[in-house]
């Protein structure tokens, strides 16, 4: 066979995910100390589980409707007006998805045809290009920087909109930076978009874990509902992950054709998981609270540890990561990462990984134990050090 | 509970300036309110939690479930008391249910225990009855695992 003739020239045309590299990596060294992880280290509450339990024990194991259960979708309709002030309908608004990322998915497949630009901020999670560009979309990166927050701001936006602008992402609170976007950020992003087609997919999926501020949606605006896609999910807020359960709110002609896709590739998200999330969003508030207060310890902790190290480090006010400058080392995120790994057998993903505005950063993940960072932070002062004394012998 | 508290549960020996970081309190703020705890009695002391089986097999560990009858004179705060003084007792609990008192014993033998419960125990007026049950295996103390935790599985992606 030759296979070159055979494969889809867009998923030949993909680029693997910077994050794998260094995972592949790391997989063949022993010892090694990740930080690069992007999942809670917590269990998933028990009552969730317990739930799950229940719902096998009585033998549910059908289908749901292709929306999803119809519960559920009536307690996400009540979690999101609570947050955002907007009430979905559970009829017509909302999908069930496995996970964020097929909401994702469905919402570029449900709007973007080729040619059609998506504007996205970057650094940003790994997934928005790719799949924008499988539908045949162009991808329009706008670079945030660490002077302004990393996040994303109206005179930086105007210039990239042209008549092929179909949709802007949104990725608050974001991965890697942990930039969050406030009201005050929002508004003038949402004055650039009124008046326009352009629509919006807001990626809320760290919505839960912000410090010392409450995360504020875009769909809160006045006049942005009518343009929003709603993306959000139990993984990271009730450490959910390999339940995959996620889900979108949207007007409900977009619903209407996201829903046919989701129908034909997908049939409906995991029966189990949909009971178990009706408890998620019912009762866990509390459970939320507890890791939120954990994140937030571990959160400073690295705050403090990377500022005695002298490596400068934006305040990441949401999501678990901190994004700590490594340009003064003089090494770029590759090579930081790269003799990081080899000398300390200490894994954190390169900025880059996130779009190429990511150059000069790293991604440190605090979903690991207070003792288990400690120890990590330790390896990568050793390093520091070292690097530096061999630097400064180069100099002489 | 109060951050500073729910640390300290975990792990007493971190330092004022490493609970300042973690906490977003100032060191000194971290050393006055750890005062005050000391001084009001919310913070009653601070001890190590490890693995005995590893330092010492000599030992025995028993909670006794006490049947009391208090009196006139003599209710179950005085009982406790009385019980509360001898060093082998670790805790004491009132408790609700079938029985009274809960005492946890730690002793270097089998025999002590028995000894204990027989002469000491069950010899105080007011006392009933006695149930003792060994301890076998210790898994979490504390709210820390004494048992090795599952290995971290999760992948990059």
């Amino acid at each position: 066979m030759d296979y070159s003739k055979i494969l889809s020239k867009r998923a030949v045309a993909l680029k693997p995910s910077g994050i794998r590299k260094y995972f592949d990596i790391a997989a063949k060294l022993d010892n090694v100390i990740s930080l690069g992880i992007g999942e809670p280290d917590f269990n998933t509450p028990w009552t969730i589980r317990r739930e799950a339990i229940k719902t096998l024990e009585r033998g549910k194991t059908i289908y749901t409707a292709n929306a999803g259960l119809y519960g559920l979708r009536q307690q996400i309709s009540e979690y999101t007006a609570e947050r955002t002030g907007i009430t979905y309908s559970p009829d017509y608004e909302i999908i069930v998805t496995v996970g964020g990322s097929e909401a994702i998915d469905l919402t570029v497949r449900a709007i973007v045809e080729p040619g059609d630009e998506v504007i996205i901020p970057e650094p940003s999670f790994v997934c928005y290009r790719p799949i924008v560009e499988l539908t045949g979309g162009v991808p329009v990166i706008i670079d945030t920087k660490e002077e302004n927050g990393f996040k994303l701001r109206a005179e930086d936006l105007k210039p990239k909109i042209t008549e092929r602008t179909k949709l802007l992402i949104l990725p608050y609170p974001n991965n890697p930076t942990g930039a969050i976007m406030t009201k005050e950020d929002l508004e003038p992003i949402a004055e650039v978009l009124r008046g326009t087609n352009i629509m919006i997919l807001t990626d809320e999926i760290y919505s839960e874990l912000t410090y010392g501020v409450k995360h504020f949606s875009i769909v809160s605006l006045p006049g942005m509902a009518e343009r929003t896609v709603y993306v959000n999910g139990f993984s990271k807020a009730f450490a959910m992950t390999g339940w995959r359960l996620g889900y979108l709110c949207a007007p409900k002609e977009i619903v209407k054709q996201a829903v046919k896709i989701h129908q034909f590739g997908i049939m409906s998200s995991p029966t189990v998981s949909q009971y178990a999330a009706v408890e998620a969003l019912k009762n866990c508030s509390p459970d939320v609270e507890n890791m939120v207060a954990e994140y937030d310890m571990r959160r400073r902790f690295l705050l403090d540890a990377f500022e005695k190290l002298g490596l400068e480090c934006f305040e990441p006010q949401g999501a678990f990561y901190v994004f700590p400058s490594i340009k003064s080392t003089g090494l770029t995120s590759d090579e930081f990462c790269e003799r990081l790994l080899y000398s300390k057998r200490v894994a954190v993903v390169p900025g880059t990984a996130f779009g190429e505005s990511g150059e000069g950063y790293v991604r440190v993940s605090y979903a690991y134990s207070r003792k288990y960072l400690k120890a990590a932070m330790q390896k990568i002062e050793e390093f520091l050090t070292e690097l530096r004394s061999k630097q400064e012998i180069a100099d002489d | 509970m109060d951050k500073l508290l729910k640390l300290l549960r975990t792990n007493a020996r971190l330092s004022d300036a490493e609970l300042a970081v973690m906490t977003g309190m100032t060191e000194e703020e971290v050393t006055k309110k750890i005062a005050e705890y000391e001084d009001s009695g919310v913070i009653k002391g601070y001890s190590t939690v490890f693995d005995e089986e590893i330092v010492s097999k000599d030992y025995v560990r028993a909670i006794i479930e006490l049947k009391v009858t208090p009196k006139a004179q003599v209710g179950y705060d005085d009982i406790a008391r009385l019980i509360a003084q001898y060093p082998e007792v670790e805790s004491i609990y009132l408790v609700s249910g079938g029985y009274d008192l809960s005492v946890t014993l730690r002793c270097k033998s089998l025999k002590e225990v028995s000894d204990y419960v027989a002469q000491r125990l069950a010899t105080i007026d007011g006392v009933v009855s006695t149930t003792t049950h060994f301890f076998l295996q210790k898994y979490k103390e504390s709210g820390i695992m004494l048992i090795s935790e599952d290995k971290d599985e999760r992948v990059l992606q």
